[in-house]
């Protein structure tokens, strides 16, 4: 065991932002999701990919576990409205609020996207949002989160 | 919301919530962490630490998923600390080992923990030993380490187990993967995973053969061979009456205290020169007056190195 072990990793100066990136629901395809994940660890972030067909309550726990700063749940299956809500109605359902922001990710017309910022929505990003701006939007949102328990 | 002693006890009761975010400020050293851990220190040492190391893609994950299955079926509670490498580049990573656990997900005696190699501040293997403190003093009667054993942090790691499960699959060229990567003398137990392909016969005659080469002193414990797959569970129940039997090895031969021991002064070793390099550094009166000395001539490094020691 050497002490350069110890020494050797950082500048001490940032911690990494840490993203749960999620799929819910049936669609198949991550091939988008894996994209991201990929432009967000290049950003030198913390991204844990939790795979495909996972249930609101699965993703919750590995976000609460994994104690992210953001969540970003990916959809194309077109049931984003309803698993939101779920996820929103789990979220209020736990004794603590969780500090992790939540970003969706998927195709869907503007009245879903007005309709999800009002249940607690942070961004919605869609396929023609930037890889530039996917990191910035990112990046704001871990910020305002409260640094204490 | 309150303070750290809140925080210690909400641990210490299991608090999902609370062990997630001290697991974050460990990987931060966030203000007022080391209180939390003195503390938390007193109410761990109960659980057997168990190290899954091997190449990427062996399937120790997915192992460990089965494993946890197999503790949680005879009512044992498993906390998971799962490690990834980060990009060299970019210091980001990309956690993946969730995706095989998918199992374990709503089950509330499981917690799981994805860790970046270069994430932590004071490194891998200081947050990774304080994570272990963390879910220890949490209650957890199991802890499972992934880690894939190539850097010398990640062995410092895996050192930090009472059981090392070293995990190899068939079919990867003729000399088995671990002797390359150097794994074969921490293993307590070899695991030839993704028994159902071809080959796999071969790999446990190869390993066999390696340690029956290895120097034997008597009392020792043998390190057995066992074949898994972990997609389906075959073997598992087995491999975890193996891992139980090496913990029963290590505590009837006192072996678990030496190790212990050997561990705890590592780490004391490990924090003292942490603490000592942080009151020696420019910027410091005292050291910056000493450099100024020895770059003069004045005086000679190893004196002044010597004289500052005495002086902490
Ligand atoms: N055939 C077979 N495939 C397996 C077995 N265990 C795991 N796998 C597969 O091996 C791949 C890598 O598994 P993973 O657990 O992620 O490996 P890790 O990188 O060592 O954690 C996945 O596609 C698994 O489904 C097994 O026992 N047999
Ligand atoms: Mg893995």
């Amino acid at each position: 065991m050497q002490g350069a072990t110890m020494r050797s990793t950082q500048d001490g100066s940032e911690h990494a932002i840490r993203v749960l990136l999620a799929k819910i629901g049936l669609d198949g395809h991550d091939r988008g999701v894996k994209v991201v994940a990929r432009t967000l660890r290049d950003a030198g972030m913390e991204v844990i990919y939790t795979g495909l067909h996972r249930t609101p309550e699965q993703v919750i726990e590995a976000a609460i576990q994994e104690d992210v700063d953001v969540l970003g749940i990916s959809l194309l299956s077109g049931a984003h409205m309803p698993i939101f809500t779920k996820i929103f109605q789990l979220l209020g359902d736990l004794p603590e609020t969780p500090r992790f922001s939540i970003v969706a990710g998927g195709v869907m017309p503007d009245e879903d996207e007005e309709q999800l910022k009002k249940m607690g929505v942070a961004e919605v990003l869609s396929q023609d949002t930037t890889p530039d701006d996917i990191v910035a939007k990112v990046r704001w949102l871990a910020q305002d989160q409260p640094s204490q328990l | 919301m309150t303070g750290t002693v809140s925080l210690t006890d909400r641990v210490v009761r299991g608090d999902v919530g609370a062990i997630a975010r001290l697991i974050t400020q460990i990987e931060r050293r966030s203000p007022g962490v080391d209180e939390v851990l003195s503390e938390l220190h007193h109410s761990a040492g109960r659980a057997h630490v168990i190290g899954v190391t091997g190449s990427p893609g062996s399937g120790k994950s997915t192992l460990v998923s089965a494993l946890t299955e197999q503790y949680r079926r005879a009512g044992r509670t498993v906390g998971i600390i799962a490690v990834d490498p980060s990009s060299v580049f970019t210091g980001g990573a990309i956690l993946g080992d969730r995706i095989r656990m998918a199992a374990l997900a709503g089950d509330p005696g499981v917690f799981i923990r994805s860790i970046a190699t270069r994430g932590a501040l004071g490194g891998l293997s200081r947050a990774a030993l304080d994570a272990i403190t963390t879910l220890d003093a949490a209650g957890k009667d199991i802890i499972i380490l992934e880690t894939v054993g190539v850097g010398q942090a990640e062995v410092d790691v895996i050192s930090a187990a009472q059981t090392v499960a070293v995990v190899s699959v068939p079919g990867m060229g003729d000399d088995v993967q671990a002797i390359k990567a150097g794994l074969l003398e921490i293993a307590d137990v070899h695991v030839v995973n993704k028994s159902d392909r071809e080959g796999a016969h071969k790999t446990v005659s190869e390993l066999r053969e390696m340690l029956r080469l290895a120097p034997r002193v008597p009392g020792q414990w043998t390190v057995p061979i066992k074949q898994t797959v972990s997609a389906t569970g075959q073997g598992v129940p087995e491999l975890v009456d193996r891992f139980d039997e090496h913990l029963a090895w290590l505590a009837d031969t006192g072996e678990r205290e030496r190790r212990a021991w050997r561990n705890t002064a590592t780490r004391i070793r490990w924090l003292a020169e942490e603490l000592v390099l942080d009151r020696l550094k420019p910027g410091r009166p005292d050291f910056d007056r000493t450099v100024d000395e020895v770059t003069a001539r004045r005086d000679d490094p190893l004196s002044a190195a010597r004289r500052l020691m005495e002086q902490l």
